[in-house]
């Protein structure tokens, strides 16, 4: 029973799943009542994660699951960020009608699956998280049904996923054949250097590389971002990269610690390429959501980047990016779901036009965001930066950061085209201003985060440096 | 002890708080002067600052210093003799700036006042600041209230202006953030006053050297990144073209003064050579290019960059002459420039031009504006018994001192200087008045005008004849600069002798 304790939150959201579906079946028009109880289930299990105090690492179910500061301090990071895009997309998927019984329980279902992915400690266990959350998104990335370009990225989505999975398990099944078992720890003691163990890791590395969409596993990004409801692309754009990423922590620093060199060299291939395709390839983009898609790839790139140095400080410094990096999405989505006119919503860059004569805070907040996302001080996207370089440069890896920082450069320039036109052309016919409580706090709250991070840094460092991995 | 330099610094950000929740409205006069204020409260301040300045002290004054992030960062933040008179000419020069928006800025005046005032925020903060992280934070904030001066007030190419503006200077800048983060792995802090205390170690100089000259160079700007200069400034509205000109310029003279040389002087003696000869071509090939400008505007941006010419030649002589020339040069060209910029934006708030063949003979119809105007391109060209001789004059006195053959060089430039400024006002104010200009738009100097243009040259005069309130001010700062600078050289060339 004592096992239980510390998996509280995921049992809880499961029974609640289980509940809500029941309720579903047998309460018509119940969607609005199982957002609402989806969104206080996602709180409740925040405030039983956050109860969990532990002094230790503890090890449950036979070693194959695992509950350490690192996991705890994610999920309720992935909790309370879940919380907030169902709280800033009510309005969204109401308009659209995307508001199914369904869709707050998927929601739910890959939250779940996120959080046993997190904790896992064992391959078996890793696979089912990673899948669980997975299935669910493919099935929310079509959500909007009748709509050709939700379809086509729920189908691509779903094709180029399996294939990963697919990649992701036979190097499961190689590690499991050379070193004998599927626990992680076990993994990492049985371990000799034979190349079938580095093929695994490889096939691993590029399974969770294609999750949180680095290049060259990229290419499904523009397009399901593009095509998903925006709600859902808020969604994409925050929770699995999150998770993926940590769990990436989780291997590239637990069973794969022996082989560093070898997976340096990947991950800094990953992280160079990430930023200097996602800076590029944004230049060109008409479609906000493929041009955040496109700058979501090279942020996971810096993301990235932090964990090449085999340091606890990169660790820390890519956990404190990609919080910094989770406000800014959510505060730049936010921005989007405003862009509301007659009950239609518009994600062109043209529509942003002379937004600033009509919409001022609006278009502060764009202003903003653009510039922390662009990494200018002394907005928070420049000490998200600028703590990885911190992790990089004391490694001496310079290659890295000078490679990094011009990338910096060129991706201002997209970020300035969009800031361009909102305040340099000329206006357009006003959107509408009423919108939902919940929209108007999630932007009012991540905009004033990300301008007045630079008053206290220490708020977030302080909870990150009692994360210690290796 | 009050934290005064920090409430200089917070002062004009509380001001820009508080014009946000000033309804504007187009003859909202209230939001100019809340503006006006704050600037004038701080220039106050500011002078205040300078009255208990004490100058007999080498070492840095009224220092805050808080933790930050904490055992990494500090917010640390002093003057010393050589910064203190930089917070004076910034917080003088923006209250002359909020002045001069009453006819140049005819839309949208509550953002540009609240930008202007960030940026008074920002400037301070920059020559404050004794943290590389502090300053790095400073400087590259700029960028933000900058790009919108240019991009939302600009002219007509304001886009392409804004654009080139932000993205060179932010090349520049990223280098120089590596180079941070690598003094603090190198030395254990960014602090600059421990850091002239360490040192850094002669193999990391060069290099650290040349990331910051990247950032600096761009900024000042010195030939060939000096680009987005002129385009920045012909496009900025007049106000912004002031700040650029007076004090953005002069960010990165300072930086060279307290960075490039007080950090890496083994480094900075190393590439004498490539500054001398960029300040030289700068003196040079941009004299020439503004004799041959049709935009007065431009000519006055390409006359900067021969300015910015012989301050970084003077620092790089690292004598008391060149160095103390340098930075009278800043002082005296952040007046001028600031001067000339607002001469052009009266008349091309007149008559919607900026092209010298436009003008012609306003000697005749605006009489006040000619002897302002006078004042000012004499003060260019460096005639002396005003502020731009007594700069250019030590700078090539430090430089004789060094290289004959450069100082020889750089006088050419004065000569030069003094071609294009006479004969643009020539072709300006003498001459027969165009018929093409009509006499009823083209009034004389209003009040406001009258009020800054001759504050400006009443202080180029003053300076010009009574140097010493700023001489004495940065003398013994400059004197203990320098000894901190050839401790060094000494002591490692005794080690090569060994």
């Amino acid at each position: 029973m004592s096992n239980l304790y510390f998996i509280i939150p995921e049992l809880f959201i499961s029974l609640s799943v289980m509940a809500l579906l029941v309720l579903g079946v047998f309460k018509n028009n119940s969607s609005k009542i199982i957002f609402y109880f989806s969104c206080l289930i996602i709180l409740v299990s925040l405030a039983i994660n956050l109860n969990i105090n532990i002094t230790q690492t503890i090890f449950l179910f036979n070693n194959s699951y695992l509950v350490d500061q690192l996991s705890l301090f994610i999920k309720s990071i992935i909790l309370i960020s879940a919380f907030f895009v169902m709280f800033c997309s009510y309005n969204y998927v109401i308009v659209n009608n995307i508001l199914k019984i369904e869709y707050p329980i998927l929601i739910l279902c890959s939250l779940l699956g996120m959080l046993v992915m997190i904790s896992s400690n064992d391959l078996i266990v890793f696979y089912i998280g990673l899948e669980l959350q997975s299935l669910a998104l493919y099935v929310l990335a079509s959500f909007n049904r009748d709509n050709i370009l939700s379809s086509e990225s729920g189908l691509k989505y779903f094709v180029l996923s399996a294939l990963s999975s697919g990649l992701l398990l036979y190097g499961c099944s190689l590690i499991y054949g050379f070193s004998n078992s599927t626990n992680f720890n076990e993994i990492s003691q049985n371990f000799n250097f034979e190349y079938g163990v580095i093929f695994g890791m490889v096939f691993v590395i590029v399974g969770l590389a294609f999750k949180i969409s680095a290049v060259p596993f990229h290419m499904w990004a523009p397009d399901v971002y593009q095509g998903s409801p925006t709600s859902v692309t808020v969604l994409f754009a925050i929770l699995p990269k999150i998770a993926a990423l940590t769990v990436f922590i989780k291997f590239l620093y637990g069973p794969f610690i022996n082989l560093f060199e070898e997976w340096q060299a990947i991950i800094i291939f990953l992280s160079v390429a990430s930023m200097i395709l996602g800076a590029v390839a944004a230049i060109g983009q008409k479609n906000l959501k493929r041009l955040i898609a496109y700058s979501s790839i090279s942020h996971m790139g810096y993301a990235l980047a932090g964990l090449t140095t085999g340091t606890n400080q990169g660790i820390q410094s890519s956990i404190i990016y990609l919080i910094i990096y989770l406000i800014m999405n959510l505060a730049f989505f936010s921005c989007l779901f405003m862009l509301k006119r007659k009950d239609k919503f518009y994600e062109n860059i043209e529509d942003l036009s002379g937004l600033s004569k009509k919409h001022p805070i609006l278009a502060l907040s764009f202003l903003i965001i653009l510039f922390s996302l662009a990494g200018i001080p002394p907005l928070a996207g420049f000490f998200a930066k600028f703590y990885v370089f911190m992790a990089v440069i004391q490694k001496e890896m310079y290659f890295l950061a000078i490679v990094g920082l011009l990338a910096t450069v060129i991706a201002a320039f997209y970020y300035l085209r969009v800031i361009k036109i909102i305040y340099f052309d000329p206006e357009q016919e006003k959107f509408d201003t009423s919108m939902s409580l919940g929209l108007k706090l999630t932007l009012i709250l991540s905009t004033s985060a990300i301008l007045m991070y630079f008053l206290n840094p220490n708020f977030l460092n302080k909870y990150i440096t009692n994360i210690l991995v290796i | 002890m009050f934290p005064i330099l920090s409430s200089l610094i917070i002062l004009p950000l509380i001001g820009s708080l508080f014009l946000i929740f000033i309804r504007s409205s187009e003859k909202n006069t209230s939001l100019k002067y809340v503006a006006l204020f704050i600037t004038f409260a701080n220039f106050f301040l500011s002078l205040y600052l300078w009255k208990i300045f004490d100058p007999s002290i080498s070492t840095f004054q009224f220092v805050e210093n808080r933790i930050w992030i904490e055992g990494f960062i500090n917010y640390k933040v002093g003057i010393d003799g050589i910064s203190i008179l930089f917070v004076i000419l910034t917080t003088f020069i923006t209250p002359l700036c909020i002045i001069s928006v009453n006819s140049t800025i005819t839309y949208r005046l509550k953002e540009f006042l609240i930008a202007i005032l960030i940026m008074e925020t920002l400037m301070i903060g920059i020559f404050c600041s004794l943290d590389l992280v502090i300053f790095y934070l400073f400087f590259e904030g700029g960028l933000i209230p900058m790009f919108l001066i240019i991009g939302i007030w600009g002219g007509d190419r304001r886009v392409y202006s804004a654009f080139k503006f932000f993205l060179f200077t932010l090349v520049g800048s990223v280098l120089m953030l590596v180079a941070i983060i690598a003094i603090y792995w190198i030395s254990g802090t960014t602090d600059v006053e421990k850091l002239y205390e360490l040192g850094i170690q002669e193999e990391y100089q060069k290099l650290l050297w040349l990331a910051f000259f990247s950032s600096f160079a761009v900024k000042t700007p010195m030939w060939p990144v000096h680009t987005w200069l002129p385009d920045a400034h012909v496009e900025a509205p007049t106000a912004g073209s002031v700040l650029l000109a007076a004090i953005l310029l002069k960010m990165a003279g300072y930086g060279f003064i307290r960075f490039s040389v007080g950090l890496f002087p083994l480094a900075s003696i190393y590439f004498v050579p490539l500054v001398y000869s960029l300040s030289l071509i700068a003196i040079i090939y941009t004299s020439l290019v503004a004799l041959m400008q049709e935009d007065m505007k431009k000519l006055i941006a390409y006359s900067s960059v021969a300015h910015m010419g012989f301050v970084t030649l003077g620092i790089f002589t690292f004598t008391q002459q060149g160095i103390e020339g340098s930075i009278f040069q800043m002082i005296s060209h952040g007046l001028i420039s600031a001067a000339l910029f607002l001469s052009v934006g009266v008349v091309y708030d007149r008559l919607k031009t900026r092209q010298i063949k436009d003008y012609s003979g306003l000697v005749n119809i605006m009489p006040k504006y000619a002897i302002v105007m006078m004042i000012f391109t004499l003060g260019a060209l460096g005639l002396p018994g005003t502020s731009g001789f007594i700069g250019e004059f030590l700078v090539l006195m430090g430089t004789f001192k060094k290289s004959i053959i450069t100082a020889a060089i750089a006088s050419i430039g004065v000569i030069l200087g003094a071609a294009y400024m006479l004969w643009l006002y020539k072709r300006v104010v003498f001459g027969n008045l165009l018929k093409t200009i009509d006499v009823k738009k083209m009034v004389d100097l209003n009040k406001y005008e009258t009020l800054i243009l001759s504050s400006l040259a009443i202080l180029i005069i003053v300076f010009g004849f009574y140097p010493e309130p700023l001489i004495k001010t940065y003398a013994t700062s400059i004197d203990n600069f320098i000894n901190t600078i050839n401790v060094p050289t000494e002591l490692s060339l005794i080690e090569k002798v060994k």
